[in-house]
Parts: C-alpha cells; sequence; structure tokens
C-alpha cells in the first residue's frame, strides 16, 4: 500500500497515500482546528489529497500562558 | 478547494467567515483585517511610535510583521524570563533577534536575571507570588510599563487574537470576576502616564488564522510551547470553545465580540469591589512605589518590587 507520513509533535505515523489531508489529521487522532497541515513547507488545504511519500507536518496552533 | 477571490488553489478555509482563500489573497485578508481592527478601535495613529512585545511565538512575530507591512512605527521588546527546560527562552530570544535582524527592525532585550537577579523560575522557587504565570504576568506587565514610559511610546501592542481573548472571557464569566471582566478588551487605556496604553491589534483573527499567517510569510517562530503553560487553563478553556465552535462556528467571535460591543454600548456594566480586580480610574487613584516608582494601589512597595527581598537595585 503507497503511503504518506504525518508528523505532529515529534511523532510520526503512516497513513494510506489517497486519504484528504483533514482524514489523515482525524486518522492520527489530533483535531483538525488545533493544527495547520504543511506539506514542503507550504500550508495546504485539508481537502488536499495526499500522495505516496507526501510529508505532512502539523504545527500546533494553541498556545497558553 | 479555490479561492473565493480569483479561482485559485485555496490554502485555508474559514468556516466561520465562510472563506476559503490562497496565499496571496489570504495575506491581504489578514492585513485588512487587523487595519480595520486599529482604525474601529482607535488603538493608535500612522505617526505613533508602538512598541510590540515579542516573545518569539507565532502570534507576536506575526503582529510585528503585519504592523510593519501597514508602515507603522514600531520597536520590538523581548523579556527574557530565563526559562532554562530545553533552552526555551533563549531559543526563543534568538528567534525574535533573527526575525528582527532580517527586516531590519529595532528591537530591545531585557533579561530579567541580569536585570534583576533571579529569573522567574529562581523568583518562584523562593516562595514568593502564588503561581508561577502570575509571577511571571507581573513581571512582564511592570518591565513593558517601564520601557513604554521611558521610551516615550504611544502604546504596547501585544499579540492577543480571539481564541486567547475568548478563553480569557469564560474563565472570568465562569467565575463572575467582574472587575476583569470590566477590564478586558482590544484597548486597555492609560489610567497614569506611567501605565501604558495596551492594545491588541490581532483581536479579529483566530488564533489558527495568526498561525497560518504566520506560516505563509515564512516566519521562524518558536513552535515549543512555555514548559510551564503546557497544562495551563487557558489551553483547556481553549479546547472547549474550539468543541463548541466546531458545531457552531462564529461562536468564538461572537462570544467576544458581545462583550466588547456591550461595553461600548453600555448594555454591560461591571464593577467589583475587590482591590485586585477593580483598576484605579485615574492618575490620582494611585500611590508611588518608593522603590521604582511606578503607581501602585496600595501603600508601599508595589506588587513587583514586593517579590524581590531585598529590593531588585
Amino acid at each position: 500500500m503507497e503511503t504518506a507520513k504525518v508528523i505532529y509533535r515529534k511523532k510520526e505515523w503512516e497513513v494510506a497515500a489517497g486519504m484528504t489531508v483533514r482524514s489523515a489529521i482525524e486518522k492520527v487522532g489530533v483535531d483538525p482546528s488545533t493544527v495547520i497541515p504543511l506539506r514542503a513547507k507550504k500550508v495546504v488545504n485539508e481537502q488536499t489529497l495526499l500522495q505516496a511519500g507526501d510529508e505532512l507536518k502539523l504545527v500546533n496552533v494553541i498556545s497558553g500562558g | 478547494m479555490k479561492c473565493d477571490i480569483c479561482g485559485g488553489l485555496a490554502i485555508i478555509g474559514m468556516p466561520q467567515n465562510r472563506l476559503n482563500l490562497c496565499e496571496e489573497h489570504y495575506q491581504a485578508w489578514v492585513l485588512k483585517m487587523v487595519q480595520r481592527a486599529i482604525e474601529h478601535h482607535h488603538m493608535f495613529m500612522p505617526q505613533d511610535r508602538i512598541l510590540v512585545a515579542v516573545s518569539g511565538g507565532k502570534d507576536s512575530l506575526g503582529l510585528w510583521d503585519i504592523l510593519t507591512r501597514l508602515g507603522y512605527q514600531t520597536e520590538g521588546v523581548y523579556i527574557h524570563l530565563g526559562i532554562t527546560h530545553e533552552d526555551y527562552s533563549d531559543v526563543s530570544q534568538h528567534k525574535v533577534e533573527q526575525f528582527a535582524a532580517e527586516r531590519g527592525l529595532a528591537y530591545q532585550v531585557v533579561n530579567v536575571r541580569q536585570t534583576y537577579g533571579q529569573s522567574i523560575p529562581e523568583l518562584k522557587s523562593t516562595g514568593r507570588g502564588k503561581h508561577l504565570c502570575a509571577v511571571c504576568g507581573l513581571v512582564k506587565r511592570h518591565i513593558m510599563n517601564r520601557i513604554a514610559y521611558e521610551g516615550g511610546y504611544a502604546c504596547i501592542a501585544t499579540g492577543h487574537q480571539v481564541d486567547d481573548e475568548a478563553a480569557i472571557l469564560l474563565q472570568n464569566a465562569l467565575h463572575w470576576q467582574s472587575g476583569y471582566l470590566g477590564r478586558q478588551g482590544p484597548v486597555l487605556p492609560s489610567t497614569h502616564p506611567r501605565l501604558a496604553r495596551k492594545v491588541k491589534p490581532l483581536c479579529r483573527l483566530y488564533e489558527r488564522e495568526s498561525a497560518a499567517y504566520a506560516l505563509v510569510r515564512g516566519i521562524d517562530f518558536v513552535e515549543q510551547e512555555c514548559p510551564y503553560a503546557v497544562r495551563a487553563t487557558s489551553i483547556f478553556y481553549k479546547q472547549i470553545l474550539n468543541q463548541i465552535e466546531a458545531r457552531s462556528p462564529g461562536t468564538k467571535r461572537q462570544f467576544y465580540d458581545g462583550l466588547v460591543e456591550g461595553k461600548a454600548n453600555g448594555e454591560l456594566v461591571f464593577h467589583s469591589d475587590k482591590v485586585d480586580e477593580e483598576p484605579a480610574l485615574n492618575a490620582q487613584d494611585y500611590q508611588t512605589c518608593p522603590h521604582c516608582g511606578q503607581p501602585t494601589l496600595g501603600s508601599g512597595l508595589c506588587a513587583f518590587c514586593r517579590l524581590w527581598e531585598p529590593p531588585h537595585e
């Protein structure tokens, strides 16, 4: 199966290629409203389809203090 | 997903605004939203010098970038708190310095330990102050007021956005802290010549939108969370509000805007008899700290100077 990688807070997951960014975020148990997805250091929308070999980095947007 | 303006590839969808935008039009939209907030709330004028409080995070560095692009006169101030866990304060300072150097912006750094003798964690370990975040807030407010007064800045701009404000509002409303509710808003007026006017130009942006702007602009900000804020109550309230927002987009903004508009048109009036919640309304209500000279509501040393024993030099 062709896969893409999801990276969030030093953790990595493999997800199926062809999945939307939003589905991938939910698949790894992250709330989509709390992150911005980056592919190749570019912001991508949640409906973007992941290609085989893609690396999707999720940047946390919620800060405290 | 297509950009609602040009039909190009959208990078972000904002259900609360029913708006999808590409990179170019998203940046333009953010600049417009911030400029509108500045004008609507009469925050400052083009000729004013603005002190931007920067932490190295997405919101404050994004704010500095936006104000610079809008043509305002800005200088930054970074307060090094002495948080050594994963070199948090050093890394944050480096991000600020790098940001300013790349853009040729002026800034100053105040190192709490070098200036006053102890870092924030060291100060807290001596048993002074109830909670580290409260001590940190007190120290930062004191320093920012001092820098703004000494430098003659028109105001201090901070990177608070809708999520920050809505979380504070929820917390204060749940505990009916009417004094704090009365003080909250996009502009905190100066009530004494040595207490700076404070403004929040990102008050119309969601935290997610602020982060997206910083990423689109290629701003290298600190992604790690302050180690003392990991379990902060504000994060818990933000998560609760995000759950509500997912069911009903726009709720966070309506919640906060309702407070701001209600206070502006007189429908909401708050009053508190608690000294720590209710600020003095004019300069005559204050006394002067005999050590640092900053205004204080009680007699004797101000709350900042009482943190240090003996008082800092």
